[in-house]
């Protein structure tokens, strides 16, 4: 699949917002005052910040609302939904520790649980493509709620809490590679099934039907080498698990020691998102003889 | 909505015959010649004459070499359109409803004023039959020309698919899966029309139907000289044969 | 049919007609075999595929007729009534080879009946294939000697064809089957030339159909010769289930004209320029035995060039062989590109200055109607129109669009008005004929005769009562085939769709050179003036005539560097040797080019979506090829052939003859051609293989330079070229890489 920038980025970011903005709903972080209104304000941010990004991957963005209308199928509309209710459900905890009025924290927790459905959401999209195997599996809504709560607890500066999630997120992400390797040849497509000619005998591509681009190959047959895929993927799981790890363990609890570890968490959840992307083979592939 | 409609009246579908198609891209071009000013906006192409060309279609022939275990390679033109699935994947991930099969008679289409061009469903779509228009932003397919096969402002022989209707050698028909006696089901039971990747569970209501067995060996016996022409010359041969007459 | 054999088909003229039967054949199951040595379009479809080494068919045909004979499977009654394989051929003395004739100079034939001679086209005579008169023994024993000696034994020709001798033997099982065991019939009486009656008409459901892949090799015409043949002995042609001819054919040579050349000035060519020759007296030649055209058509090196010979122009021009010319004057034709032999070659010739200082083609002036590549080269361009914007006239004189069961002309008419300062070429030839004063086309007060191309389709009259088109002649437009002009023709054929279609009645629809109806229908219908049945000749006395003079005989005498090949390729009965091309060493492979069914000629490129489908062109190797050279996806092959080399994207293709290379046509483009970018694919990767072709055969021993065509037709032998080639590794343009043309209109912007 064609790593996008835009969804890259809205992925991540909106990934690590609501990570960040459950944290400061369950209230495992309270902040107060100005200080609250600058935390929940970077909350707000990356995760609307994030959402907005995906609009500029949208044809026709003006339409945007209509995306509401199909939550009873459709995952990118729950995942409008959930992030809608998420983000009010929590508006009066921000409101109530920016000044200090001390609401229960009730609603707080609800929108924290929210948070995990919204990022649910926004995975389950790309883990119901049967047509994406690497995708198909449970391992994709596990990676992408492993971000979220890592990197959420990163950004808090949780350092326990951190590292332990950390940890996990290398977990997850070695599974990630682990599992998503074999997805393809475990969905049974083949050149074979895609045209139904195995029963002649191998399949090859002959002519292509076009020698001219088109938006499949664009969009869906993304051709990445094996040699940078793995230095890739060492670059994900060092940097945005491990990295972080090491520098809480390592380093005085600072401002700029979360910044660094926050800083570290993202450029190893970018490569990673970029190779979710990019590793994901659309079996559409099959029909050009590119994989 | 993009709830798939349980069952519908009608399933309305292509069967697509393998041992035809020259794969002369007639129908390629005619179904872009038709849908591009047809049902929704034009097909718009970018760079027509630069570089770079590209632009949408709805439909695209591929071309095949198939080799056998023993036996000589073979080469197979191969159409590829939207299937019109009955479990369209391409359907329910669509946010907007803008995705829909038809409950009448099956046909997927894309409403295009409700389309935000996310191309959630194109992903969705194992077969690769959905492609963005970049300059409209809204996201094309094959239509089954439902704007021919209704329209009565059509000469009969016409209500029928653009790409049906152009192929020459009548490698592609239309027709109602849904009836058994239709012209589309007997190909299908008579030939043994298949799904295309049937482990994606879209349920395609297209059918291929497969190329006949190539490059049998003739089962006619070989032919018997007359006689054994170096023994009994050209002259023996010329009698034996006018003794024929 | 039953069975359809093609051979070195890609797409043909009436591609669609091809593509229809082709699926009616397929939705029946017909059984459909292709010989090519390349597996694609037409040839992916068929349910059998005979890879065959390019060249090589006139030997595979010859072997099958081999084994057809041997076991004594050949239509006997057929042959007698039908060919003149009953007819004597003269043993010996000045005559040798020619057929028998009577005291009244006609051919006979030996009545079995009575063993007497008897007229060819007697009623009720019985014709005996085995009769030995006068020493004089029958074609069809000549044929059948000739074609059951040992050198056509499958097993003979099974190395130089590629195809095993069982497979042979296997077709050869297989044609006989299906036209003798599966015979048909139609209840539909008849009566033939002779007079005798017949109550129905049989058929043989074997059909076969060829194309360039035979007539674009050196012994083409031969190997077409050798087909028919074929056909004959299985008594297929023009009966059900078989072979068929169209309206205005079948017409026997002596119905067509001569060539004619002889020119005076003031004064009109004595006859049409292109025609049919019987022998040596009727060739092109000036009293000193040089050429009279340009083309060196009707010469002794391509006797029967019944077509021209128009890839030999230019260079003929350019060389001052024959003679200089002073303007070369082009019309529809790309010359400088796609359409020419050695196009680079050609390119220089065009531009090539002598020594002083002048062009060699000292003008060029060129009717195109779009930036090809040719345009750069014209010193005077005249713009067309294009086919939706004029009147042209698709008549029964040029692939017109007639079928076996009915005789079809039709028209074109502006369909959208001309946005452009451009005109219609058939105006434009009338105009300049009319100013040049060409009696024709002007009255006698000398102004013009025809307002235009649409008025000369109506209004001229080529001899009394026929004109261009067949159909809506006469005053009130109800005569066919012949009649009056009428001046609301056009209207009625556009009423009509834009054709019209003169039936064959349901008697004369097959056995036509023979059926006594068809002949009666075919007067009527204007395409000769007596009825001309014949016998299909096996035996060649035109081609024996050559023969002839080449062994010495007659006045008229061939060079004697051309005697050796004219007696082995003007052979009176089918014969096959080698392509010329063959006679290189060094160059392994055979290089072919096809037609892609989605593009025609150079000018589909400029079609948006066309060009989208097939914006570049590969070299197709075979799998040995491929690995041998170590080719991986998006590698250059370097293909050297005696007259350059090219350098291209390759690609592999494994259902392809072992020793064969090939290509889409006219893909390639020049850069900033038809109005494309300068950087568009076609130009910069796209490629021909015309490059690589030379116009002239390698020098002879003599050092004389034939021209690369068949010997007897002068077609362009497009298909005999020889290559080697080698891995040329990652590249991102194709060579030979030419300079951007000059452009003519700006670069296409939005479609
Ligand atoms: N779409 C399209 N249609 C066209 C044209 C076009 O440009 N585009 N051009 C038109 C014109 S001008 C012409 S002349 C016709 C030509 O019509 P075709 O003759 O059908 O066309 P070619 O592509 O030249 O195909 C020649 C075939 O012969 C095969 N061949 C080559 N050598 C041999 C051989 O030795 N033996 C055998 N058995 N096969 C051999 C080649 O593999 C190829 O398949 O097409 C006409 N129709
Ligand atoms: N390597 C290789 N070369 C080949 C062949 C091959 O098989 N292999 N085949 C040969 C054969 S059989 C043929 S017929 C030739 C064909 O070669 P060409 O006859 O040159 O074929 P085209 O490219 O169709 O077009 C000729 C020109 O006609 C112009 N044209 C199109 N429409 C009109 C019009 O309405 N009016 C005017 N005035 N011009 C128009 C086009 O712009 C183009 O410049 O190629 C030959 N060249
Ligand atoms: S072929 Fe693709 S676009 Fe068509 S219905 Fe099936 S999944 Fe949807
Ligand atoms: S691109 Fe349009 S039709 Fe497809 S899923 Fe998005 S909104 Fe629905
Ligand atoms: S049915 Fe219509 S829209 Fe669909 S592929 Fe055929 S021509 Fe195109
Ligand atoms: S028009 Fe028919 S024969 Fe031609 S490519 Fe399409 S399906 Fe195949
Ligand atoms: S190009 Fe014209 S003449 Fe040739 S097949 Fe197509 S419609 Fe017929
Ligand atoms: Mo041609």
């Amino acid at each position: 699949m064609h790593p996008a920038p835009s969804v890259i980025l809205f992925t991540v970011l909106s990934g690590l917002g609501f990570g960040f903005l459950a944290l400061l709903g369950w209230g495992v972080v309270i902040p107060q005052g100005v200080q609250a209104f600058l935390v929940w304000g970077i909350g707000y941010g990356l995760a609307v910040g994030g959402l907005s990004a995906s609009a500029f991957h949208l044809g026709n963005p003006q339409r945007a609302l209509l995306a509401f209308s199909q939550w009873r199928s459709s995952w990118l509309s729950r995942e409008a939904w959930a992030s809608v209710i998420t983000l009010i459900l929590l508006a009066p905890v921000a409101l109530s520790d920016w000044l200090g009025l001390g609401w229960p924290r009730g609603i707080g927790m609800a929108g924290a649980v929210m948070c995990g459905v919204t990022v649910l959401a926004t995975s389950m999209i790309y883990a119901q493509i049967k047509a994406v195997p690497r995708w198909h599996h449970w391992v994709t809504p596990l990676l992408f709620l492993s971000f979220a709560c890592s990197g959420g607890a990163i950004l808090a500066g949780e350092a326990r809490l951190a590292v332990l999630l950390s940890v996990g997120l290398a977990v997850v992400l070695w599974l990630g590679f682990f599992f998503g390797d074999r997805q393809f040849a475990a969905r049974g497509a083949s050149m074979e099934s895609a045209t139904g000619l195995g029963a002649i005998g191998r399949v090859a591509v002959f002519e292509l039907p076009h020698t001219g681009g088109n938006y499949l190959l664009r969009e869906m047959i993304f051709v990445v080498g094996r040699k940078h895929a793995m230095k890739l993927r060492m670059i994900a799981i060092l940097a945005a698990a491990f990295g972080p790890t090491a520098v809480f363990v390592l380093l005085p609890m600072h401002v700029v020691t979360v910044l660094l570890a926050v800083a570290l968490h993202l450029l190893g959840a970018f490569a990673a998102r970029w190779l979710f992307f990019a590793e994901a083979e659309h079996v559409v592939g099959l029909y050009y003889g590119k994989r | 909505m993009t709830m798939l409609p349980g069952a519908t009246e009608k399933r309305l579908g292509l069967v697509v015959d393998l041992d035809t198609c020259v794969g002369c891209q007639a129908c390629v071009t005619a179904c872009k010649g038709w849908n591009d000013q047809g049902y929704g906006v034009a097909l718009s192409d970018q760079n027509p004459y630069g570089a770079e060309p590209s632009g949408v279609f709805l439909y695209r022939v591929h071309s095949y070499a198939v080799q056998p275990v023993d036996g000589l390679a073979q080469t197979i033109n191969f159409p590829r359109s939207c299937l019109h699935c009955e479990d369209a994947p391409c359907v329910t991930v669509c946010p907007t409803g803008a995705s829909y099969k038809r409950v009448e008679d099956g046909i997927v289409l894309v409403n295009e004023s409700a389309c935000i061009g996310c191309g959630l469903c194109a992903w969705a779509c194992p077969y690769g039959a959905r492609e963005m228009d970049q300059d409209a932003g809204v996201m094309k397919k094959c239509t089954l020309c439902v704007d021919r096969i209704y329209n009565e402002n059509l000469p009969e022989e016409d209500r029928e698919p653009a790409c049906v209707r152009t192929c020459p050698t009548n490698a592609r028909h239309f027709g109602d899966f849904a009836d058994p006696d239709s012209k589309v089901s007997k190909l299908v039971a008579a030939r043994g029309g298949y799904d295309l990747m049937p482990e994606m569970g879209t349920r395609p209501t297209n059918k291929y139907l497969p190329p006949r067995v190539k490059d049998r060996r003739a089962e006619a016996s070989l032919l018997a000289p007359l006689l054994d022409i170096e023994a009994k010359g050209f002259a023996g041969w010329l009698d034996r044969v006018l003794g024929k007459i | 049919t039953k069975l359809f054999v093609m051979f070195g088909v890609a797409e043909d003229h009436d591609s669609n007609p091809i593509k229809i039967g082709l699926g009616k054949l397929k939705a029946r199951g017909a059984r459909v075999i292709g010989v090519n040595p390349i597996r694609t379009g037409y040839n992916a479809v068929a349910d059998d595929w005979l890879g065959i080494t390019p060249g090589t068919d006139g030997l595979l045909i010859l072997s099958l007729i081999h084994c057809l004979l041997e076991a004594g499977r050949v239509d006997l009654t057929y042959l007698a009534r039908f060919t003149n394989a009953p007819l004597l051929v003269v043993e010996d003395g000045p005559e040798k080879g020619m057929i028998a004739k009577n005291a009244e100079s006609q051919p006979f034939v030996i009545d079995r009946r009575t063993g007497a001679p008897a007229p060819w086209d007697g009623k009720g005579v019985e014709p005996d294939l085995g009769a030995v008169y006068g020493g004089n023994r029958t074609v069809f024993q000549h044929m059948a000697e000739r074609y059951l000696a040992a050198e056509y034994a499958p097993e003979a020709v099974a190395g130089r064809t590629g195809i095993a001798a069982q497979r042979i033997r296997e077709l050869a099982a297989e044609l006989a089957r299906v036209a003798f065991d599966e015979a048909i019939e139609l209840a539909q009486p008849w009566v033939d030339f002779r007079g005798n009656q017949h109550e129905t008409m049989p058929g043989r459901p074997v059909s076969f159909h060829a194309m360039r892949g035979i007539s674009a090799h050196s012994n083409g015409f031969q190997t077409a010769r050798a087909l028919h043949l074929l056909q004959i002995v299985l008594g297929t042609v023009e009966v059900p289930g078989g072979y068929r001819m169209k309206p205005p054919y079948p017409k026997p040579m002596e119905a067509h004209p001569t060539p004619h050349f002889v020119t005076a000035p003031g004064k009109p060519l004595s006859g049409p320029h292109l025609g049919y020759v019987r022998g040596p007296e009727n060739l092109a030649l000036k009293e000193d035995g040089s050429p009279a055209r340009i083309d060196k058509a009707f010469t002794w090196e391509n006797p029967f060039s019944a077509h021209g010979m128009m890839h030999m122009v230019i260079p003929n021009a350019h060389a001052g062989d024959p003679y200089k010319i002073d303007t070369l004057f082009l019309y529809m034709a790309n010359m400088s590109w796609n359409s020419s032999m050695n196009s680079g070659a050609v390119m220089a010739m065009l531009t090539d200055k002598g020594a002083d200082g002048e062009y060699v083609i000292p003008r060029i002036i060129y009717s195109d109607a779009y930036a090809s590549e040719m345009v750069a080269y014209a010193d005077l361009i005249l713009p067309d129109t294009t086919y939706l914007e004029r009147h042209d006239c698709i008549s029964l004189l040029d692939r017109p669009i007639s079928e076996p069961d009915a005789a079809g002309d039709s028209i074109r008419w502006p369909v959208v008005e001309a946005d452009r300062d451009v005109r219609g070429f058939q105006s434009v030839l009338l105009d300049l004929g009319a100013r040049l004063g060409l009696a024709p086309m002007v009255k006698e007060d000398g102004s013009p005769k025809f307002r235009d191309y649409a008025d000369y389709i109506q209004n001229h009259i080529r001899r009394p009562g026929v004109g261009p088109l067949i159909g809506f002649r006469g005053p009130k437009g109800d005569l066919e085939g012949r009649g009056e002009a009428n001046p609301e023709q056009i209207a009625a054929y556009i009423e009509n769709g834009g054709f019209y279609q003169a039936h064959v009645p349901a008697e004369a629809a097959f056995y036509k050179p023979w059926n006594a109806a068809y002949q009666d229908w075919a007067v009527a219908t204007s395409f000769y003036e007596t009825p001309q049945p014949y016998l299909f000749s096996i035996w060649s006395e035109p081609m024996r005539r050559f023969q002839a003079a080449a062994e010495g005989v007659g006045f008229v005498q061939p060079p004697d560097h051309l005697r050796a090949r004219l007696r082995q390729a003007m052979d009176p009965l089918p014969v096959w040797y080698a392509p010329f091309g063959d006679e290189v060493e060094g160059y392994p492979l055979h290089a072919l080019t096809q037609r892609p069914m989605d593009m025609y000629h150079s000018w589909g490129s400029q079609n948006a979506w066309l060009r989208q489908i097939r914006g570049k062109n590969f070299l197709y190797l075979p799998t040995k090829v491929w690995q041998a050279g170590g080719f991986a996806e998006g590698d250059y092959a370097r293909v050297t052939s005696p007259n350059g080399v090219i350098v291209v994207p390759a690609a592999h293709m494994a259902a392809l003859n072992e020793n064969t290379v090939w290509t889409w046509n006219a893909i390639g483009k020049r850069k900033a051609a038809w109005a494309l970018d300068e950087a568009a694919p076609e130009a910069v990767e796209g490629f021909l293989l015309n490059h690589l072709i030379s116009e002239l055969l390698p020098p002879k021993g003599d050092g004389h330079r034939y021209s690369n065509s068949d010997p007897v037709t002068g077609q362009a032998a497009w298909f005999d070229l020889r290559v080697k080639v080698e891995n040329a590794g990652r590249r991102l343009a194709s060579e030979p890489a030419f300079p951007a043309v000059s452009r003519v209109v700006p670069q296409g912007d939005k479609r």
